[in-house]
């Protein structure tokens, strides 16, 4: 019996339920908003961001296995592939698409079209420096950590910052083989 | 420790009192990689061999062990590791039942190492859509569930409860 494909990115986002998509932005928004008024150190805020992006990523996993239907890929060529054309879709319902590979295969860039979070936001002179998409660069790497995959997300243009699109590069660290967990204690 | 959030510890849905007739499954387990049991629960076992934390231990290992023999014994796969040499998860074949005179159990992995296992009669034919169901259930009612901790126990009511409805509803 030939395995089913993996559902495509479209089809699942249109069979979830919505929520309005302002309420969406402005939530987040007012997150960020909070997070620097408690924080109050940029540095600080991106990487409170980065950890609850990753607390999301290593939930986020198995509803994107099950919806999406998706078997175990064969390299990492197919893992980007997978997260731009089918989670990014699937979550966001924004199309991205996967360039710069580098020599050995381990590095990429994700290229988003557009980008919900950031409607309606600019950046003022007190927060140069901040990611505020943060977010999605943890739960990418919470995502992959959860399929043995140890890797490195960071923003290499950012819209908000004066670049002319959103740029995520993902670097493929190491694959963590399974292993017994039961020391020898029979 | 106990590690189990079902049967005996909180109010559940009764257990079939009757012949077993309806109820063609025996036990449920769900592991994590790590080898944690999020879930135990048991229909009908008339043998208890084991206390639990060994019976849960056995079970993951001899899982573990069964899909590496599989994969190593894989006569389509060209490339294979040493018999022992971690993999994985997801990588080559899966194995999905295997069948005794007594009983069946079903297996499935996901690729982020969830695995769900259910003992059945051994009349019931492919579960792999149950195990699947299940799968959602446990998305739908636990991962998205912000009250549970992931690679702790499952103590979610809600999702005893479907598993338990859908567990019930499978045919032989």
């Amino acid at each position: 019996m030939t395995a089913a494909a993996p559902r495509s990115g479209e089809a699942i986002f249109s069979s979830f339920e919505r929520v309005n998509a302002e309420l969406f932005t402005l939530t987040y928004g007012a997150i960020v908003r909070q997070l620097l008024t408690d924080l109050e150190e940029v540095e600080e805020v991106n990487k409170q961001l980065d950890q609850m992006g990753y607390n999301i990523g290593i939930r986020l996993i198995d509803e994107f296995l099950a919806k999406s239907k998706a078997s175990r890929c064969v390299d990492f060529k197919e893992t980007s592939e997978m997260i731009a054309k089918i989670g990014f879709k699937m979550f966001l319902g924004v199309s991205a698409s996967v360039v710069n590979w580098d020599a050995d295969g381990s590095c990429c860039s994700i290229i988003l079209e557009d980008n919900p979070l950031v409607d309606f936001v600019e950046l003022p002179d007190t927060c140069q420096g901040l990611y505020y998409c943060n977010v999605l660069s943890g739960v990418i790497r919470g995502a992959l950590e959860m399929v043995a995959m140890k890797t490195e997300v960071t923003w290499i243009r950012d819209v908000l910052r004066g670049d002319d699109a959103y740029e995520l590069q993902v670097k493929l660290l190491k694959q963590i083989p399974e292993e017994y967990p039961y020391k020898n204690d029979e | 420790m106990q590690f189990f959030g079902g049967s005996e510890l909180s109010p559940s849905p009764p257990t079939p009192t009757g012949t077993g007739t309806e109820n063609n499954s025996h036990m449920i387990y769900i592991f994590n990689r790590n080898g944690v049991c999020l879930l135990y629960r048991e229909w009908i076992r008339p043998l208890h061999t084991l206390n639990f934390q060994q019976d849960h231990k056995l079970m993951f290992g001899l899982l573990f062990s069964l899909k590496s023999l599989a994969a190593k014994m894989d006569p389509t796969c060209a490339d294979k590791g040493n018999l022992g040499v971690p993999q994985l998860p997801g990588q080559g074949c899966s194995f999905h039942s295997f069948r005794t005179n007594t009983y069946k159990l079903n297996f499935m992995e996901t690729p982020s190492g969830i695995k769900f296992i259910l003992v059945t009669n051994p009349g019931t034919g492919d579960l792999r859509e149950t195990l699947k169901y299940i799968y959602n259930l446990y998305v739908e009612y636990v991962a998205n569930n912000p009250l549970y901790t992931p690679g702790t126990p499952i103590r979610c009511e809600l999702f005893n409860t479907a598993v338990n409805q859908h567990v019930k509803s499978i045919s032989s």
